[in-house]
């Protein structure tokens, strides 16, 4: 009767198993021998040894893009941050990195400090900044939020431009540089790692889950007798400390700063990253970024059609694999997979 | 059951109107300390609003709300939770992300709890676990530990309700905890609620199983189109002509009466 249905049809079925340590319970494993400990080291210490040896097989050019690479890291696991676990969709990475870049830079021409102090006193700085920019709009959900933190970096690139101040269009340049190209990969790379590790424990502890909650349910936090506003400003502190610490460690690793900083790209390809590397995952939209970025580098020639390659990569994602790499990866990697006789 | 007469919270002349419908218009009724007070009416009648009011998600256009002798109307919600009048929502709002007893550790860690605990934490997951199992989750069933999103809509009511003891609230106003239950679940939930009222928590109750909430409840308020149609014992309520005009209906024949009476009359 049923004949021409592919299920009848087929001899073997896949059969899938999830593997005996993964209790049902998200995030719970059952160790009992250093192999079901490997098992869950291996993929980490992987990512990590990846990460500080990939400076050593780079040359001189790509070591640059290396840097580029960890600052769009970095955005993207900001991005994923706000959006997947307080469910802000920030489209304003370009803010915080123009933030940190510009005070960076500022206190670098201005009062001659070395980037040791300016880099991390514009990355608090420009956090606060960015925080108290964003403040008003905080209230807004969705994609208002959105619309109006994008808005922002196109805003401060025209006062600049208008007011001619901060250097105008040229920018301020003859900035202090860091010592040596392997200085700035490792520094930026530590930074990326102790990010990827701080957040991952983050969103499990109580302000974490607190984070989330809002996501899920706002207005049910409200109800517990909790500000969500309070709890959003120190989401966007967080998210904005990764990214004005990428803003202000560009300024000094290219001894110059500019509009360019408020750049679009800094706003898309994290979201881009995300959505490759699998929204929510945190790890994912780093891979992301460190795949996507070189890739881009390397099709520079091709000018403006790089921003098509961005929307290409992002469209086969959304419509083919919208839970992106990471969470496709780690679904295969816990279980077993079989063929099964019928 | 012993309760004083003493109003915890007062409400006066409350209205709100949505566009051109009133919602709630000019309402006033107490809810005395420690008693579970009824609040039923037909749908639409703005039972739900009149929490909404009083808790702050809804700012009233007219009229006040007394918590003891502190005015709350128009406060954050945040705020009123934060006195200790706290609510469930009709459509259940877990966070679904999270397991069950993770739902609990946003109330644990409200500002109002960390000040009576002296700003320690403690084992905030055993406490939440503790609530669950007070509620009626089953601990050796792992219940507590499952994600919320899996969980059939019996636990997420009691979810709701676990919120609101998670933050040792005063006041409870439940906003139809018993709809869509089973009667089964609806009588294992009764118990808690009573239990809640022995421990000295004052309630609201907004219900439409009029059977399960007039074994509860003390005195009941009806309310018809927004306004206050009369509030009683449970007894005089079902007794009462216009109460079972407006929420239980009235027959077919009598209606059938009622306008040839009228007919007639005109003539």
């Amino acid at each position: 009767m049923t004949t021409n249905t592919p299920i009848a049809a087929k001899e073997e079925r896949q059969e899938r198993l999830d593997r005996g340590i993964k209790v049902r319970t998200e995030g719970l494993y059952a160790l009992t021998s250093w192999r079901e400990m490997s098992y869950l080291l291996a993929p980490r210490a992987l990512l990590i040894f990846g990460l500080l040896f990939l400076p050593l097989l780079m040359d001189p050019y790509w070591q640059r893009v290396v840097c580029v690479a960890a600052v769009y890291a970095l955005l993207a696991l900001s991005f994923d941050f706000l959006a997947e676990y307080v469910g802000l969709v920030c489209l304003g990475g370009a803010f915080f990195i123009g933030c940190g870049g510009y005070i960076s830079g500022l206190l670098n021409h201005h009062l001659g400090w070395s980037p040791f102090i300016t880099i991390p006193i514009a990355t608090i700085a420009g956090a606060m900044v960015s925080t108290l920019i964003l403040l008003p709009c905080l209230r807004l959900r969705g994609v208002y939020f959105a619309i109006v933190s994008f808005m922002f970096p196109m805003l401060t690139v025209n006062i600049i431009v208008a007011l001619n101040v901060f250097g105008g269009t040229e920018g301020i340049s003859a900035l202090a540089t860091l010592p040596n190209i392997w200085f700035d990969q490792y520094i930026v790379i530590a930074v990326l790692i102790i990010a990827l590790f701080v957040m991952r424990r983050l969103v499990n502890e109580d302000i974490g889950l607190i984070f989330r909650s809002i996501k899920d349910n706002d207005q049910a936090v409200r109800a517990s007798g909790i500000s969500i506003t309070l709890y959003k400003i120190k989401a966007v502190f967080i998210a904005a400390l990764m990214g004005c610490f990428g803003g202000a460690y560009m300024s000094h690793q290219y001894g110059w700063v500019g509009i360019s900083l408020f750049a679009m790209d800094f706003s898309i390809l994290p979201i881009a990253a995300t959505v490759m590397g699998g929204g929510g995952t945190l790890v994912g939209p780093v891979l992301g970024a460190l795949l996507l970025t070189p890739l881009s580098e390397a099709l520079r020639g091709f000018g403006q059609l790089r921003v098509v390659l961005y929307c290409l990569i992002l469209m086969g994602f959304i419509v083919y694999k919208p839970e992106g790499m990471m969470n496709y990866l780690q679904r295969k990697y816990h279980q077993f997979e079989h063929w099964r006789k019928v | 059951m012993s309760m004083g007469e003493e109003a915890l919270i007062r409400v006066q002349n409350l209205s709100k109107s949505f566009g051109g419908v009133k919602a709630t218009n000019d309402v006033s009724f107490e809810i005395k300390r420690g008693e579970i007070l009824g609040v039923i009416g037909p749908n639409g009648s703005g039972k739900t609003t009149l929490v909404n009011l009083i808790t702050g998600f809804v700012k009233p256009d007219a009229g006040n709300v007394y918590f003891g002798n502190k005015k709350i109307t128009g406060l954050d919600p945040a705020k009123i939770a934060d006195l200790g009048i706290v609510r469930t929502f009709q459509i259940v709002r877990p966070y679904h992300s999270l397991p069950a007893y993770k739902n609990l550790i946003v109330p644990l860690n409200s500002p109002r709890i960390k000040r009576t605990k002296g700003g320690k934490s403690g084992d905030r997951d055993a406490v939440a676990i503790d609530i669950l199992e007070e509620i009626g989750f089953e601990r050796d069933a792992f219940v507590p530990y499952k994600i919320a999103s899996t969980l059939p809509l019996g636990y997420l009511k009691r979810l709701e309700l676990a919120r609101c003891l998670a933050l040792k609230p005063e006041v409870i106003l439940c906003d139809e905890v018993f709809s869509g239950l089973s009667a089964s679940e609806i009588m294992s939930m009764v118990p808690v609620i009573e239990r809640l009222q022995m421990e000295g928590i004052t309630i609201l109750m907004i219900e439409h199983r009029l059977r399960e909430l007039f074994r509860l409840v003390n005195r009941v308020v009806v309310l018809t189109f927004g306004e206050k149609l009369m509030e009683g014992t449970p007894e005089e309520v079902v007794s009462n002509q216009k109460v079972r005009e407006a929420y239980l209906g009235v027959e077919t024949e009598e209606l059938e009466e009622e306008e040839e009476e009228e007919e007639e009359e005109e003539c």
